[in-house]
């Protein structure tokens, strides 16, 4: 208990936490000026997220693919790259995971897992190809993420609607129901629970601790931190900084892939013929961001976010509040998050009365 | 640091309860009335198009009834949002749940299976359930009208189509609109082309600039959104001295981007179709099934005032919507 007090007085949990509080408080602030009453609008949000047991789920279910993506960020945020390309990882998970679903029959117990197998595969290697960019090439890897993204909607586009495509309709066919992942059938025949939770969640918890793991308690982890705190150090050190890019994007790219395999797989069923990113990749940038890098932070950080995106539309239901005026209280939050200094400048303001007042 | 915390949560505390009195009052229902709610696809509800159409047929039932309905709206950003918004009010028990748009038929379905007491719609999909109501639309039959216009109006010869995605509700407004023109005009060029979206106007407006270039005057669009690039295209055009015009799709798009442009509408009246079941269900008479809606019901059709169309041309449409409506001429669906 003392570690988990200790744990959220720390500087670094503390400076989230106010950022957070502050956001809150300011789109409090914009909301009394529109006329709306904050408190009913917080209240109402909160019910829609944890009001009762389908809309919990369901949040779950919205928290499931930024814990992915966010860990995608943050993953290559500490080998010192920034991949913009979560988005199109994702997506390319997605494909995988839908070829291997529509198109194979297979028992379950190979189906669904050979499925999430293949789209981590085509995430990494979606990942991959902009680190060996990088690594070879000196081509900066946030250009070459941003366009690698833009080809995975269009070619993952292009394969469903011409080769995966069901008759008449916008999107793939339906996966096998052995490569579902999905606990809807069995839970809603069991207890009547329509939300749709899926495997995903738990395979999400522990992508998490891998990426502790990698990071951390192994060889090639330190090394990739190593290039990350300074490439030049890590050469000198005998480290190949090059292969290390790549495998960080690699790796990266596989738990954006992991996101969008276990979406199709346990969400959708199928993947559509979309006409924008599904918005998960760039949620994860700031979802790293908040989460500080770290695996714990980048779950609470999705939690954070995808409570807040999924309440959101409880805000309106509940206080009226038109969804322009949420969108204004979601991006305070965010901003409050991630301009941390401003948040670093409040709290030294109180530390300083502090020790005046000593 | 803990007194920090504990600061600010007493201000924050201390500035809500001040400022409870200033907040709007709930906007939601209240249990007067039946409770109608309604959600978007991805477009939005101020996409100038579909979504707005069948909010407004809601608006105006409000304003018809008064105090004997409520209504209300969830915009879905996501695709994943379909199924938790039309649960949003299901659960709430609302009386009766619309879904906008072909896109999301599927969710539909699934949760009118998994909520049999509750009563839905959609708009554009026939959902084969007891508790759903569909209405779809005779896009074939208003289109064959104005391709009819643009074919009898073309100095060219060429004209163009721009479709939002590659499904059928678009298919058939390229059907129609391709055997109005051939019926008028059987020798008129007639480009294709598919955006994949209905929310990018830049792709629209694209669109529109490579058809203007291979010579084509007239544009019809079905395309949400994306049309407006359409719009926008044509007014630069015009603007520089090109005599090139667009057709709009949906609603009479002549009031939002203006006469000088836009040739005629090809309505789609999604806003009567709303209004009118809901109005049905007000009264107690909600039907599930299947409704389409063509000429014959004024479902679909070209608006009242058409400033740019000569007499003749409008004589000539009106003869074909008789011959559509007597079944004399059967239009192609696809």
């Amino acid at each position: 208990m003392n570690k988990l007090v200790k744990l959220f007085t720390k500087e670094s949990s503390l400076i989230p936490l106010m950022a957070i509080l502050l956001g809150l408080l300011f789109g409090a602030l914009v909301m009394i000026m529109g006329g709306y009453n904050p408190i009913i609008a917080y209240a109402s949000l909160f019910k829609k997220v944890f009001g009762d047991l389908y809309n919990f789920g369901e949040t779950i279910r919205q928290i499931t693919p930024l814990i992915f993506t966010g860990l995608s960020v943050a993953f290559a945020f500490r080998t010192g790259l920034f991949n913009i390309g979560a988005e199109g990882q994702f997506v390319m998970g997605s494909l995988g995971a839908v070829i291997i679903g529509t198109q194979l029959s297979l028992p379950w117990y190979i189906h669904a897992p050979l499925a999430i197998l293949v789209g981590a595969l085509f995430g990494g290697i979606w990942g991959g190809i902009a680190g060996y960019l990088k690594a070879k090439r000196g081509v900066h890897e946030v250009i070459t993420t941003i366009m690698l993204n833009w080809i995975s909607l269009y070619f993952s586009n292009y394969i469903i609607a011409n080769y995966l495509r069901e008759p008449g309709q916008q999107h793939s066919e339906m996966i096998k129901p052995t490569a579902s992942i999905s606990l809807l059938n069995w839970l809603s025949e069991a207890f009547g629970y329509n939300a749709r939770l899926h495997w995903g969640t738990i395979i999400a918890l522990i992508a998490a601790f891998i990426f502790f793991i990698i990071l951390w308690k192994t060889k090639q982890g330190y090394e990739l931190r190593a290039v990350g705190f300074n490439p030049h150090a890590s050469e000198y050190a005998g480290m190949n900084v090059n292969r290390n890019i790549i495998n960080a994007m690699f790796i990266g790219g596989v738990f954006a892939g992991l996101g969008g395999a276990v979406e199709i797989l346990g969400v959708f069923n199928y993947q559509t013929i979309a006409a924008g990113f599904p918005g998960y990749g760039f949620d994860g940038i700031a979802v790293a961001l908040i989460g500080a890098n770290t695996p714990v932070g980048v779950i609470l950080a999705s939690i954070l976010f995808g409570s807040l995106t999924y309440g959101a539309p409880g805000m309106k239901f509940g206080a009226g509040v038109p969804i322009e005026v949420i969108r204004v209280v979601i991006a305070s939050v965010i901003f409050f998050v991630a301009a941390s200094g401003i948040v670093t400048y409040i709290l030294s303001l109180f530390k300083r009365k502090k020790k005046e007042v000593l | 640091m803990k007194k920090v915390l504990l600061l600010i949560l007493v201000l924050t505390l201390a500035m809500s309860t001040l400022l409870v009195g200033c907040g709007a009052d709930k906007e939601t229902a209240d249990g007067q009335g039946a409770k109608i709610g309604m959600v978007t696809d991805v477009g939005g509800i101020n996409d100038n198009s579909f979504n707005q159409s069948a909010w407004e047929g809601l608006q105006r039932l409000e304003k018809d009834l008064g105090d004997k309905v409520n209504i209300d709206n969830a915009e879905s950003t996501k695709a994943t949002d379909y199924i938790p918004n039309l649960n949003q009010f299901i659960s709430a028990n609302w009386d009766l749940t619309w879904g906008i748009g072909f896109l999301m038929g599927e969710d539909v379905k699934k949760v009118a299976d998994q909520n049999p007491d509750a009563k839905l719609a959609i708009i554009d999909s026939f959902v084969d359930a007891p508790n759903v109501a569909s209405v779809t639309f005779k896009e074939h039959e208003g289109s064959f009208l104005v391709g009819v216009v643009a074919g009898l109006m073309t100095k060219s010869n060429k004209i163009g189509f721009v479709g939002g995605m590659d499904i059928p509700v678009i298919k058939r407004f390229e059907a129609g609109f391709k055997a109005g023109v051939k019926a008028v005009k059987p020798d008129a060029e007639i480009a294709i082309n598919y955006t994949g979206a209905f929310d990018k106007s830049d792709l629209g407006k694209a669109a529109a600039s490579t058809m203007y270039d291979q010579g084509v005057d007239i544009i019809f669009h079905a395309s949400g959104s994306t049309g407006d690039g359409v719009f926008n295209e044509a007014s630069d055009r015009k603007s520089a001295g090109n005599n090139v015009w667009v057709i709009g799709v949906d609603k009479d798009q002549a009031i939002i981007f203006g006469d000088e442009i836009t040739l005629t509408s090809m309505m789609k009246r999604v806003d009567e179709a709303i209004y009118q079941v809901s109005k049905d269900l007000v009264e107690g008479n909600f039907k599930a099934g299947l409704v389409e809606l063509g000429l014959k019901e004024n479902g679909v059709g070209l608006p009242e005032n058409n400033p740019n169309i000569p007499a003749d041309v409008l004589k000539k449409v009106e003869e074909y919507k008789e011959k559509i409506v007597s079944g004399e001429i059967e239009v192609p669906a696809e």
